[in-house]
Formats: structure tokens, sequence, C-alpha cells
């Protein structure tokens, strides 16, 4: 039998209501994972052992007492720290928080808690969730499980290597720019960003809100479809989630392509993609293609805008979203004592931020001044519409798309720490996903020569999720 | 190229204390990301609208009914360093 950390969550729920392994061992088993890798990964910027051991130890005695429990219930999860967990600690990677411990859960926690979820811990990402690495923690580099010299990816880079390495069965993060799907490629697991608005975003720290979603992390398609069926929905605390009908997503597991028309935008496999990368992305289309899906070549000549577009509006919103860090109501007070109140502003924010945030803040503050506004705000929000005809255009003609998540692997750390623009790029083929508020599912398809893992992602037009687990389940039926 | 004046005019309206090495360093970060900021001036964009929103929402209405806040006052409270005075936090001298 497959170690207890490294099942799916079926066989998970399936192994606890057979009695096969209790709520406790399963939690152990991946507490002994953190025990032995953690100190390297770096997934977890922290372990809630007493608590989950609680939890566990609840849904253990409701097992004895024969209760049917939800498929949810007693299965480990990390989340993400931008997530608020009630009376657990959290960061948001940022020094400036300090010990902030959430009086309430986001309305996907408590999705999850209602379910029986045991937490098993925060993960670490870049701070406020702005970068493609989590270099940009205050609480040190998350590892790639695969090459301990590598990024796990960013910004839910914690998530991601949680789960690869089994220190949770599945994991939470958010996605504004690729912050799901890029880390979900580096470490080879399946990762989903959903349409905007498909899941409530309440109780999750803003980054960018007209372009964060919140998502899930697994290890097989049906993990994510389980997910994605318990946190979809319409939310009263977050007015910008969609009252559309949530579908059951198994419905899409058939495994069956046949006459499906899959669209693969040219620009997505330019000069700037590694051909390793692209070779990998083609073998899992030619199965598509065995499997009676109709392949079409199509392009989106506003890719190459996306870069630019997100990395000036993004930071205008963020700028606008981290006003309210100011060390008064929650988070940190400076540590000298300041003249006065703006004084208090300055000390706070300058101590607390890290560069990325200091970066993007007055980025963001630059394109929304006096004199700026029309040339770089209001120019860019209008290619956003650009992009996004782009994208209907092509919906016109084809069900889904397939692109790389990367251009690359997973690059080495301080590889592009220090070179903001190259780091930028590094979203380049996920950004046009969060532009148009598309959803895309990270898929793994394959190993590159180094044996890292290569990921492509299925992207859809809005609210038509299932599609791109209809793609991913096919795929992961036939992988080799 | 930002002058080192931009630079500091930008963090003082964003209210970050910077240290000089900072603003050094920034100035030619932010530069190089403004810099390629230009590439948008090839996007034929004359007849377009912005996008504020992706999924077409407008207005979205509710009943006028209280429901349950996800935590309480006091709760909320708790969270402040600084010290409070009744339901207030007490902050530092606003005008002198």
């Amino acid at each position: 039998m497959t170690e207890l950390n490294k099942l799916t969550i079926r066989e998970t729920a399936e192994g606890l209501k057979d009695k096969k392994f209790s709520c406790q061992e399963l939690l152990n088993s991946c507490l002994t994972a953190i025990g032995d890798k953690d100190g390297d990964v770096r997934a977890y910027i922290y372990v809630d052992e007493d608590g989950a051991g609680l939890s566990a130890k609840m849904v253990d005695d409701r097992l004895a007492d024969g209760e049917e429990l939800d498929i949810l219930a007693g299965i480990p999860v990390g989340i993400k720290d931008i997530f608020n967990t009630e009376g657990v600690k959290t960061t948001c990677g940022s020094s400036l928080l300090g010990d902030f411990v959430p009086p309430y859960d986001a309305t996907a926690v408590k999705k999850l808690r209602e379910r029986g979820m045991v937490l098993v811990g925060k993960t670490n990402l870049d701070e406020f969730a702005c970068g493609a690495s989590t270099e940009h923690s205050a609480f040190g580099v998350t590892r790639n499980p695969y090459d301990l010299e590598r990024v796990a990816g960013g910004s839910s880079g914690g998530s991601a290597a949680a789960l690869a390495a089994g220190m949770c069965t599945y994991s939470l993060g958010t996605d504004t720019g690729g912050s799901i799907r890029q880390p979900a490629s580096f470490c080879g697991v399946y990762g989903l960003k959903p349409t905007y608005g498909r899941i409530s975003r309440s109780g999750v720290t803003a980054m960018a809100s007209s372009w964060d979603v919140v998502g899930p992390f697994g290890r097989c398609v049906d993990d994510i479809s389980i997910l994605l069926g318990a946190l979809a929905g319409k939310d009263r605390l977050d007015l910008t989630t969609s009252d559309k009908d949530v579908p059951n997503y198994q419905d899409f597991l058939h495994k069956n392509v046949k006459g499906m028309k899959i669209g693969l935008p040219k620009e997505y496999f330019d000069d700037g993609v590694d051909e390793e990368v692209k070779d990998k992305v083609r073998a899992s289309v030619k199965k598509l293609e065995k499997g009676g899906a109709k392949i079409v070549d199509v392009t989106l000549p506003s890719t190459k805008y996306a870069v630019a577009v997100y990395y000036i509006t993004m930071p205008a919103e963020l700028s606008a979203n981290l006003e309210r860090f100011d060390g008064i109501r929650y988070g940190k007070k400076p540590s000298e004592d300041p003249e006065d109140l703006v004084d208090f502003y300055f000390k706070a924010r300058g101590e607390g931020f890290g560069d990325e945030i200091k970066r993007r803040i007055m980025m963001g503050t630059y394109v929304l001044s006096a004199g700026y506004y029309d040339a770089y705000y209001k120019k860019a929000q209008k290619v956003r519409t650009l992009i996004i005809k782009d994208f209907e255009k092509v919906f016109g003609k084809v069900d889904v798309l397939i692109a790389p998540v990367s251009p690359t692997p997973a690059f080495k750390i301080g590889e592009l720490v220090n070179d903001p623009l190259k780091m930028y790029m590094a979203d380049a083929l996920t950004i046009p996903a969060n532009a148009a508020g598309l959803p895309s599912l990270a898929c793994p398809c394959g190993f590159s020569s180094t044996d890292l893992p290569i990921g492509l992602q299925v992207i859809a037009p809005q609210f038509e999720e299932g599609r791109c687990l209809r793609v991913g389940a096919f795929l992961e039926s036939v992988e080799d | 190229m930002l002058k080192n004046e931009q630079v500091k005019h930008v963090a003082k309206l964003a209210r970050i204390d910077l240290k000089e090495e900072e603003v050094e360093r920034f100035r030619g970060q932010l530069s190089e990301v403004l810099n390629y900021m230009n590439i948008l001036n090839d996007a034929d964009i004359e007849e377009l609208e912005e996008t504020n929103q992706v999924t077409g929402l407008e207005n979205v209405m509710e009943e006028d009914e209280l429901f349950p806040a996800p935590c309480s006052r006091e709760d909320l409270l708790k969270c402040s360093e600084l010290p409070l005075d009744g339901k207030q936090i007490r902050v530092k001298k606003i005008v002198k």
C-alpha cells in the first residue's frame, strides 16, 4: 500500500471509512514527512500539531461511533498563509503582521472546517502573494522537493511543495497572475485557477482585487473536482462571487474527449519557451488527438502585452489594498517610538514590508498618481480588454486551449530574485487567463532531462471548469 | 530614468520609510520596469473600453437585513498591539 500521506482524497476517505487506518495515523504520516523533510523544504510557516491532533481525534471518535462522514472529513490540508484561520496565526509571509491571530475563518476555510478538515498548518508564500518563487517571504525560501537548490514556484510555493512532499493530502492557494498553476507545475501536482468569482475570497488578504482567485492543489483531477465542488458558490461576504449553479464536477471525469476542439495558441509555443517544455506539452496534445479530439492552431496576438498590463494594474490595486496594513488595528507597531500618527505609518510600513512589496506599492502609487493615470493605468485597462477579445474570438472556434504553464521548469534559488523584470516574465503564460477571468487547470505532463516536473494548462471559457477537468482526467488516464 | 526625488515622493505618498540605499536600488529597478511598459504603446486600443470587472457583474443588490458578523468587535480589538480606550484604539496625536 502507498504511504498514507501519498494517497488521493478518495483513497484516503475510503481507507478511513473501512478502518484501514485511523485519522491520527494519517496525520502522523504527514507530520513524519514534515519532521523528515521540512527543515530543508520549508513548505510550512507554521505547523499546528496540537490543533490538527484534536481535529483528527474528533474524526476518529465520529468514525468509532459509526457516523457516515463527508469525503473531506479527516483529510489533512495545508493552507496558504494568506487565508484567515480562526485561532491560528496568519502572517501573509510578512513580518509586518507579527503575531496576528485572525478571529474568524475565511469562507473557503470555514467550508472545509464544516466538512471536518484536519488543518496541518499554514504554508509559505511570497509576502502578500507577491512573487513567482516564494523567495520573497519573511520566513525563508521554500525549496523544491524535486531539487532543493531550485524554487518551488510562487506565490503559493509552500502549498505546492507541501503536497508534493507528502506533508498534506491537498492544499489551498491563491492565483492572481499564476500563483497556483506555476508552483503546481514546478512541483508536479495539479492546481486549479477557477473562474474569477467562482470561489469566495472573503477572509483572504486581497492582493489585486480584479485578478485574485482562490483555488485548490491536488494529486489527481478527481481531487481537484471534489475540492472545487466543496468550495465554489455564492458568498454574501464576497459580492464578486457568482450565483451561477455549481455543477456536479464528477460528471466531467468520464475520460472521453471525442469531438472536443482543442486550440494551441501559437504565442505560447514561441522561442522564449524551452524546447523540452514544448515537446512534453505537444506529446500530451498528441494523446488527445488519438483520443478523438480535434487539434486547431489558433492565435492570441495580444499575449505579448499581458505582463505589462498585469504589472500596471496589479500594483495599482495592491497599493490600495495594502493601505490597511499600518500597524494599528493589527500587525506590528514600529520598534522606535514614532513622533506622530503619520510617522507611525511610515515606520510601521518601512520596517514591516519587504523589498518586493515596497517596489510594487511604489509602482502602483506611481501609475495612479496625478499625471500618470491615463498614460499607464487607463491604457493598461484598455489593453486588458484587447486580451479578453482575443480569448472571446478563439473560444468561438475551440472548446479549450492547451499551453505550457511556465516557459521553463523550476529555476535556481537566487537566479532571478535581484532582477524583478526577469522574474515578472516568469508569469508571461499564466497572466492572460487571470486578465480575462478564465479557469485554467495546471496538469503535470512529464519531466525534463534534469528530472524536474513540467506542466501544461487547460484554459476554458468562464465558468467552464468542467471542460478543464474533462481534458485533465483524460490525460491522466493515458499517462505513460 | 526616474530621479531620486521621484522615488522619494512616491514613497511618501505610499507612507513608506525608505533608507537612502533603498532609494538608489529601487530607482533602477522601477525605471527598468516602467520602461518595459512602453510596449503598450504598440497596442491598438483607440476604440476600446477599459476593463474593470471581468465577469460582467454590476450593481449587486441584497436584501436589507442583518446577518451575524463572523466575529465580535471585542475579538477584532484584541488584534491590535496598541492600547485600547473602551471600544477604540488609542493612537498617536494626529494634529499638533
